[in-house]
């Protein structure tokens, strides 16, 4: 891959060069109503051309290898480049970094097939038939390799691997959710996932509406990882801060949250989503957003690190994505409480497995809107009352964070737009639920 | 369009004969080359200039009832072959976790190519021209004073697609769409607001060429919603209480989108969506009884309409393009279908199956889902109004996983006090149940009002699938729907 880069990057005349190369092949075996109903292969190699004429930026891809077209794509970038004004806010493509050892690629992912995913998938279905429920899901493998090299010397390279399952059971109205994610397949327990998710839906069924209204809440890892990610989304990137968008734009340095909230991105640190560097082979470095409840920082790509006229903290996303640097190795610290005390020391309140169809409202304010699913209970006097119809609810996401009362020990990986959030419980005094829905 | 020749075909056909030697009894082989170009200009420069080209072919087969599919970007005849023998074994493998064998409905085995009709490629306009029409709308949205992101966009992509099936079909197709769009962010100490035209999250596109992006006169509505972000910062905030909605085009189209069309997907009904965005309530048993809403509404499904970003010739199963009731005058009277679906309601497919690229297997997609004109004008319908808001431009939605309890925000809205427009309002929401709300709708403008938006942007299946299809709609009214909703 390094020397199908370096042939492309010696293609071009520009004043700086980065292509970026990946290469793989990734399957999904998807299952519902109990029986696997689509299942998928991909084989795909893109090259990725960003060309740089006096702070011109042109960008061109491709995903055919031969000669031809590997020359008209570097055609193409320049082209772009050249037809456009200078743009003065454009400082340089990233220089060179040294690249820490990560656990990124597992050879029992690779090697995984398409039996393996549907022996698995049975699993689950046997478990939720035993039940008398239905099983649905996804169980999905792959793996890439991945070179980003430029002309100031930016040589980084290296495969990964990614395995991720998710199930929903459902039947007699109600309805049950886990998932598992890593990088080694072999670390997914197809059977816990199986079990916490019948658990859960035997749990739901019979469920009744409640009011809509203002409610204490125990949210678990599901739900956290949701909306963590939704923070991150909302402005823990510079491009959001830098241009008066996020909540963390003027906050740096003041308190945000509660103080037993803190909050880091690191691709480098176990058990997240291990990452050596970002989309422009600049190595990953740990990152603190939120420290104590204190706003710490942002992440920074090379282009709006040249902004302010620091380096870059490699977090830079394809540039398809339009959405500036990206946080997405997240970490929450875990707190002392158990699952169990969590739920003792409520005297009413509710219980959320997971938010479904999350989308702000209003970014700075950090309000979100959502619904709860596959598991909503109700809390009585420290035990787990009844089930719960779905609620919606919309809520500003650091207000929930500033009356945050216990935070589990427990944590679990869980995927996040893309990345890992590895996130704990947590319980919060008074979240806003705005209305019900009818099962 | 470039039909392919002799060889090419030839070559093609191998997938077919491989799988078919391999037991399939069905198969199918799309071949599909596509080109995307975008282009954004924020605050004075070129932020972005993306040229994309991919090309490939994806196999499905149907072997021992279950299907199985493979895709590849290398277009040579062994790669053909390997990648047809893979679709097949996964089909073996997806056998082995299976209840019953999917059938598929009849349908015509058709050889025909179809075209998008358009007065310019916009592929062949200078890279110059696109990027000045975008700065002079930028440029007049930043000289207002108050203005902290403005933005412009443009994008554009041409799909060719040949797809051949083992019951004899050869289809080829080439789509050309256009679409751009402007928006401005003022923000101060205290706040910050963003208006869009001609619609939030990239504008407006359709299933034309460059002309169409110089019909949206982009420089034209500049300074006006420039100024109307500026406006919004010092708005009162939107009320919490219950009254009549009047929803702009732009905001319903929206919502057709997320509580009509997608529970009208037939796939979705059957619940092979339920581990993602879930199912829907508009369970089988409702087909043909259902009020889904008042007497007022009709919606169709119709890939037919010229310029429609839902529009085609034929869908990825070759089944052609068809305009399809979904409501009539409020009763739910039929789904979006796939061959192997519309089967298990005693149908023929009505076209609904794509898929985003050769790399992805086809799933039920909307086509352009459209709320049929009433006979008001906006002018009647707001006179007509009491007391009530005016929303437009989404901003904002969520809906739950059966399609029932949505919320939308919008960027701007308006009140309405005794019949006339009054203030302009900010962080507008609201909130409901669907077919409650669809049965409270009382007044639809008629046909000056209606206009089909393009959406390039609707998220459906594993792995992720980004379908572009239009939902055509006039301005209309709903009675006592729960507005501004959550602590502000």
């Amino acid at each position: 891959m390094l020397a199908t880069a370096e042939k492309v990057l010696n293609l071009s005349k520009s004043d700086q060069t980065e292509v970026h190369c990946v290469r793989g092949r990734s399957f999904l075996t998807r299952f519902a109503n109990s029986e696997i109903h689509q299942n998928t292969a991909e084989r795909d190699m893109t090259i990725t051309v960003r060309c740089v004429i006096r702070k011109r930026v042109g960008v061109a891809s491709t995903n055919r290898t031969d000669e031809v077209s590997l020359e008209e794509v570097i055609s193409r970038a320049i082209a772009f480049a050249e037809r456009q004004p200078e743009n003065h806010s454009f400082v340089s493509l990233p220089g060179p970094g040294q690249y820490r050892e990560a656990a990124t690629f597992f050879r029992e992912t690779d090697e995984f097939t398409p039996e393996d995913r549907a022996d698995a998938v049975n699993v689950i279905i046997k478990k939720a038939r035993k039940a008398g429920l239905v099983a649905s899901g996804s169980f999905s493998t792959a793996s890439y390799e991945v070179a980003t090299v430029n002309s100031l010397g930016v040589r980084a390279s290296g495969k990964t691997s990614l395995a991720s399952l998710v199930t929903v059971i459902m039947g007699d109205g109600g309805s049950g959710y886990a998932d598992r994610l890593s990088r080694n397949v072999a670390d997914i327990d197809v059977e816990a996932a199986g079990d916490e998710a019948v658990n859960r839906c035997l749990l739901s069924r019979g469920a009744k509406a409640i009011e809509p209204g203002e409610y204490d809440v125990i949210l678990d890892t599901y739900a956290v990882a949701d909306m963590i990610g939704m923070l991150s989304y909302m402005g823990f990137g510079a491009l959001a801060f830098q241009e008066g968008r996020s909540f963390m734009t003027g906050n740096l340095g003041k308190q945000i949250t509660g103080e037993n909230i803190t909050i880091w991105d690191d691709g480098l640190s176990e058990p997240g989503l291990a990452t050596r560097f970002d989309y422009e082979g600049v190595p990953k470095s740990r990152v603190d957003l939120i420290t104590g409840g204190v706003a710490r920082g942002v992440v920074y790509d090379s282009y709006t690190a040249g902004i302010e006229g620091r380096e870059s903290t490699g977090h830079a996303v394809s540039p398809s994505f339009a959405v500036g640097p990206y946080a997405t190795n997240l970490f929450m610290e875990s707190g002392t409480s158990s699952l169990g005390e969590m739920i003792d020391s409520m005297g009413r309140g509710i219980f959320v497995t997971r938010f479904h169809y999350t989308n702000p409202v209003h970014p700075v304010k950090t309000i979100f809107t959502g619904m709860t699913r596959d598991g909503t209970f109700l809390i009585e006097n420290g035990k787990i009352a009844r089930p719960l119809k779905n609620l919606r609810f919309t809520q500003g996401i650091l207000e929930a964070l500033s009356r945050v009362e216990l935070i589990s020990r427990e944590r679990r990986l869980h995927d996040m737009m893309g990345g890992g959030a590895y996130v704990p419980r947590i319980k919060v005094k008074g979240f806003n639920f705005t209305g019900v829905t009818e099962y | 369009m470039r039909k392919p020749g002799d060889t090419a075909l030839r070559r093609f056909r191998i997938a077919l004969e491989t799988a078919r030697a391999l037991g399939a009894s069905y198969a199918d082989i799309r071949v599909v080359t596509r080109r995307d170009e975008n282009i954004v200009v924020k605050n004075g420069k070129v932020d972005a200039l993306e040229s994309s080209e991919e090309s490939g072919f994806g196999v499905r087969a149907l072997v021992n009832g279950r299907w199985g599919f493979a895709s590849s970007s290398k277009l040579d005849d062994e790669e053909i072959e390997k990648t047809a023998e893979l679709a097949v074994r996964i089909a073996r493998a997806s056998a082995r976790a299976k209840t019953e064998d999917v059938t598929l409905s009849p349908v015509d085995a058709i050889c025909d190519s179809y075209k998008t009709s358009y007065d310019i490629d916009p592929f062949t306009v200078s890279i110059d021209e696109k990027i000045e029409l975008l700065m002079d709308a930028e440029r007049l949205m930043r000289g207002k004073k108050g203005i902290r992101v403005s933005t412009a966009t443009m994008g554009f992509r041409r799909e060719e697609k040949i797809f051949l099936s083992s019951d004899g079909a050869e289809i080829a197709q080439e789509i050309v769409e256009s679409g751009a769009g402007i928006s401005a962010v003022a923000a101060d100490a205290n706040d910050i607001q963003e208006r869009s035209y001609p619609g939030g999250f990239g504008g407006d596109f359709a299933a034309k060429g460059y002309e169409f992006v110089k019909s949206l006169d982009l420089a034209g509505h500049a300074e006006e919603i420039a100024q109307q972000a500026i406006d919004l910062l010092d708005a009162p905030q939107c009320p919490s209480t219950t009254t009549d909605l009047i929803l702009g085009s732009n905001q319903l189209a929206l919502q057709i989108h997320e509580s009509c069309g997608h529970p009208s997907e037939l796939d979705r009904v059957f619940g092979t969506e339920a581990s993602y965005a879930g199912t829907s309530f508009l369970t089988p048993e409702k087909q043909g009884t259902f009020r889904y809403g008042s007497p007022e509404v009709t919606i169709v499904a119709d890939a037919t309409v010229p310029g429609g970003l839902g529009t085609f010739g034929y869908d990825d199963e070759g089944v052609p393009a068809q305009r399809t009731e979904l409501v009539k005058k409020g009763i739910f009277i039929n789904y979006l279908t796939s061959r192997e679906t519309a089967g298990r309601v005693n149908q023929r497919s009505n076209g609904c199956m794509r898929a985003d690229g050769w790399n992805r297997m086809p799933i039920i997609r909307m086509t352009n889902i459209n709320l049929m004109p009433g006979d008001w004008t906006l002018d009647e319908i707001i006179r007509d109004t009491k007391d009530g808001i005016f929303m437009d431009t989404n901003k904002s939605w969520s809906i739950d996983d059966k399609r029932l309890n949505f919320q939308f925000g919008t960027e701007i809205a308006w009140e309405i006090k005794n019949g006339e427009m009054g203030r302009m309002l900010k962080n507008a929401t609201y909130t409901g149940i669907t077919p409650e709300f669809w049965r409270s709708c009382d007044a639809i403008a008629n046909e000056d009002f209606w206009h089909l938006w393009g959406l390039p942007s609707c998220g459906k299946g594993e792995p992720l699938q980004i379908a572009h299809v239009g939902h055509g709609a006039s301005p209309a009214r709903f009675r006592r729907v729960r507005v501004g909703v959550g602590r502000w």
